[in-house]
């Protein structure tokens, strides 16, 4: 065996408990990781990736405890090990990236002085170290840059001084929790190549968790998949990907949006089992098309076949994943625009300084299109869409509903105009009142909007979650008792409560799993066929953008840089940062070109 | 993963329930809610079972416990015990008074000064800000001497120095539900002012609410039984425990008990309802 091929992670049996009930977070999860190579865990929230990935330091949440299993790094048993063993073995040996890198850092700790916390040794050396470290990871060297503070360096960097920081003590074995969540595309990119090039240079093997298979197909040699606390399928990522053998891995590859292949998402079934909820025999039983009673009776063992390990009872059933069927895209008849914007600038004012965020955008949305605004945090997108419901006083411009001059306060709005442009929340868990019920938060935008009596508008919830696919009873039902897809869905509800003609929808799934995500954008698409809806589609996300919107319009630090119809900005970008984000924006195709035909 | 943390499924909410009610917390809350009825029992039922009249001389002077006077005799030798079982009325009453009112121009002030922002928000706070700059007693002193010494100025002017305090409780906790989604989502319908944050922003308040309705209260109960002991609110014979405080300290070492049976009810009283508050406080999500 040569160097490269030796195993530096090895899992095996697993198991992760909620330590005062002894339910299951994670159960029975084997791996192993080599030298030189990336397993990328995928899996939706709940899954137990990031309890998975904690555990492989020797470490587990308040309130969960590892239970059993080995974990061997480098040969050597780390839930053997005591406390002061675990000290000196986490960094030296495993160490660990976060995924929030500007909560990870110690605000009030220089960068030198974060350093010098991880590596331990004298002042001169851990500098020395800290250099090198910085310089693996193409971020400046210098005193300068190592005397900044947290807040002084963007969000890419604060990152990559993370994986520095992870990187300093050479261990074998680097986790990383969703590291590149959170930040631009452009960043994205270049954060995965920078993880991808120390993988060989460094000779390490990287346990890469993720809920985005896209990333995770750009740099990973293997995949795992998790869902409900096991390992549903795993082998190398070409294979998992091309031909997925567990229904859950070919129903997460249909439903993950690809900007390469605008296409109809096939959205999952059903959500995620909770812990405490998850039925006897496979977890995935009751959200899977081909699930028979043995499958609700007992639980799949991961069998080898080929060439991976699927926990599937069924597996030579599953189909191949659905071709990608291009959307067709229909002649819409243009006649006068349901909303125009013409020369909007707003600006910020922080410390005595105006920061213009928006700067003459015009535009204007016709009955029944969906126009995606695309940029990056800061381009000023969630600005100009605040400003249009009248959230944000912008400085100059004007926007027309329906040819007539909309007012830029809310208040001297017409009820007509303040009905019929409705905005839905980026944060599904921030969008609904906590202490009121689904119903009465419906029934009260009703009435808010046209007089009815109390039966009426009760009737007209009914109709509306009925519209957005949740069961009546959910009427009855507090936020807290909803899951994230279900509460924006409530949330798209009660914009339609009102009977609007314009949704702007701001980053309406990114807070969503992908299969959850999927659902959601099929049903705004439905909506927009049923009703006749004017959309607005506020994302950062060009495969969502791919796959409902037809027309596009690129932002960058407030100004409208390119825009067109979506499949010519997608296939042919003209301007130069348009390029920039398509090429950065993760793919499938980028993987493997012939994998899908 | 946070996804996870965030929203907990009804089993794990019955269980985070379940388990507080096993924490020792909850006993410290269950003794509290004993303590807490038992004083509200006494003041209510006290004056109907107090051995003899409050205000009329029985003995000597500070005479210890005996079987005849339970807890001895004060000052004026007056029967300590019926004293304790009528004197809790008045501070409690003026007490909860003088709380409401603090309440009711605290949420106004603070949940406007918190949600409009701007120049109202200036105004109120910086009236505020001189308000809470006068010591308190020296404060109540200002407004006795202005609107002539009784109960109603002092219950006046407890109030609104407490209604300083909550209206800069309550406007940070509205200041922080303002940016909430559903806020501004019922901003963008149009609603009114006032809709808005009595409909969305008042429920959600209402656990920080809840950890300080408690101490306001102890607060008052405390000021106005200071107060009385300077001598500025009930006047003597009026069976008060504040009052009675101070006027047997001059008695300490023959019949303490005349001081610290009072002072033992008032005690209790504060820790109760600020064990209870923090437990309703706790409830909140």
């Amino acid at each position: 065996m040569s160097e490269h091929d030796k195993v530096a992670l090895s899992v095996r049996g697993l198991r992760v408990v909620v330590a005062e009930s002894g339910l299951p977070i994670v159960d029975g999860v084997d791996f192993d990781v080599h030298r030189d190579e990336v397993l990328g865990i995928v899996g939706e929230s709940g899954s137990g990736k990031t309890t998975t990935a904690l555990a492989v330091l020797g470490y587990a949440s308040s309130g969960a405890a590892i239970d059993a299993g080995t974990i061997a790094v480098d040969g050597a048993s780390v839930l053997d090990m005591t406390d002061r063993e675990l000290r000196a073995f986490r960094g030296d040996r495993v160490s660990y990236v976060p995924q929030n890198a500007g909560r990870a850092l110690n605000p009030s700790f220089r960068i030198s002085t974060s350093f010098a916390d991880v590596v331990r040794s004298p002042a001169g050396a851990s500098k020395d170290k800290a250099s090198s470290s910085l310089a693996a990871v193409d971020l400046p060297t210098g005193d300068e840059f190592l005397r900044r503070m947290p807040h002084q360096l963007s969000g890419g960097q604060q990152q990559r001084v993370t994986i520095a920081m992870a990187l300093s003590g050479e261990p074998s074995v680097v986790v990383m929790d969703e590291p590149t969540t959170g930040l631009d595309v452009v960043t994205q990119a270049s954060v995965i190549e920078e993880i991808r090039r120390l993988r060989t240079s460094r000779s390490i093997a990287i346990v890469y968790v993720s809920h985005d298979l896209a990333v995770v197909s750009q740099l990973a040699d293997r995949i795992a998949v998790m869902y409900a606390g096991r390992i549903v399928e795993v082998g190398p990522a070409e294979q998992i990907l091309a031909r997925p053998r567990h229904p859950y891995t070919r129903g997460l590859v249909e439903a993950t949006p690809d900007h390469t292949r605008p296409s109809r998402l096939v959205p999952m079934a059903g959500t995620v089992a909770q812990i405490g909820e998850r039925p006897t025999g496979c977890s995935f039983a009751p959200r899977c098309e081909q699930s028979t009673t043995e499958c609700t009776v007992e639980q799949p063992a991961l069998v080898q076949q080929w060439g991976r390990a699927v926990a599937c009872h069924h597996a030579s059933e599953t189909a191949t994943v659905r071709p990608r069927v291009p959307i067709q895209v229909d002649e819409r008849p243009c006649d006068a625009p349901v909303l125009e914007v013409h020369g909007l600038s707003a600006s910020h004012r922080s410390r005595g300084e105006t920061v213009v965020v928006a700067s003459d955008i015009n535009f204007e949305l016709y009955k029944g299109e969906c126009v995606a605004l695309v940029g990056e945090s800061g381009s000023g997108k969630t600005t100009i869409s605040r400003s249009l419901v009248g959230l944000k006083i912008p400085d100059s411009g004007s926007i027309r509903f329906h040819g007539e001059p909309v007012p830029t306060r809310v208040r001297r709005r017409t009820p007509a105009q303040r009905q019929g442009i409705q905005y839905i929340f980026q944060d599904p868990f921030d969008a609904l009142n906590p202490r009121r019920q689904v119903g009465d938060e419906l029934s009260h935008t009703i009435r808010a909007f046209r007089r009815q009596s109390r039966r009426d508008a009760s009737r007209e919830v009914d109709a509306l979650l009925d519209r957005v696919r949740l069961p009546k009873a959910t009427a009855s039902r507090y936020p807290r008792q909803l899951s994230g897809g279900e509460r924006q869905r409530v949330a798209i509800a009660r914009a339609l409560a009102s009977k609007p003609e314009v949704l702007i929808c701001d980053e309406i799934t990114s807070a969503l799993d992908v299969s959850v995500q999927a659902a959601v954008l099929e049903m705004l698409t439905d909506l927009r066929n049923d009703l006749g809806l004017s959309m607005l589609l506020i994302t950062h996300d060009l495969g969502v953008v791919s796959v409902v919107a037809d027309r596009v319009l690129v932002l960058r630090n407030g100004i409208i840089c390119e825009t067109g119809a979506v499949q010519d900005v997608l296939a042919a970008p003209q301007h130069e940062y348009t390029r920039k984000l398509v090429a950065a924006a993760p793919s499938f195709v980028q993987l493997n070109e012939t994998a899908y035909g | 993963m946070t996804g996870v943390a965030a929203v907990p499924s009804r089993v794990m909410l019955r269980k985070l329930t379940s388990r507080r009610l096993r924490r020792p917390k909850s006993w410290a809350t269950a003794i509290a809610v004993v303590v807490l009825g038992s004083i509200i029992g006494l003041v209510i039922f006290g004056p109907m079972i107090a051995p003899y009249d409050p205000n009329t001389t029985l003995g000597s002077t500070y005479m210890q416990s005996s079987k005849e006077f339970l807890l001895g005799t004060d000052a004026l030798g007056r029967d300590v015990t019926s004293r304790v079982l009528t004197g809790g009325q008045t501070v409690l009453m003026y007490a909860a008074v003088a709380t409401v009112l603090a309440y009711i121009a605290g949420l106004a002030l603070g949940m406007l000064a918190g949600f409009v922002r701007g120049s109202v928000d200036n105004v109120v706070m910086r009236i505020v800000d001189v308000l809470l700059a006068f010591p308190t007693l020296v404060f109540v002193l200002l407004l006795a001497a202005a609107f002539g010494r009784g109960m109603p100025s002092i219950v006046f002017a407890t109030a609104l120095i407490q209604a300083t305090a909550v209206a800069r409780i309550i406007r940070t906790a509205t200041l922080e539900q303002s940016v909430r989604g559903f806020v501004e989502a019922a901003v963008a319908r149009g609603e009114r002012t006032h809709t808005v944050l009595i409909r969305e922003i008042l429920p959600n308040i209402a656990p920080t609410l809840a950890a300080d309705v408690g101490l306001r209260f102890t607060w008052s109960v405390l000021l106005l039984a200071s107060v009385n002991f300077l001598g500025l609110g009930l006047q003597p014979p009026t069976a008060d425990w504040g009052l009675m405080i101070s006027e047997n300290r001059g008695g300490m070492d023959l019949n303490p008990l005349a001081v610290l049976a009072p002072a033992a009810i008032l005690g209790a009283l504060t820790v109760s309802i600020n064990v209870i508050s923090d437990a309703w406080a706790d409830k909140g999500i």
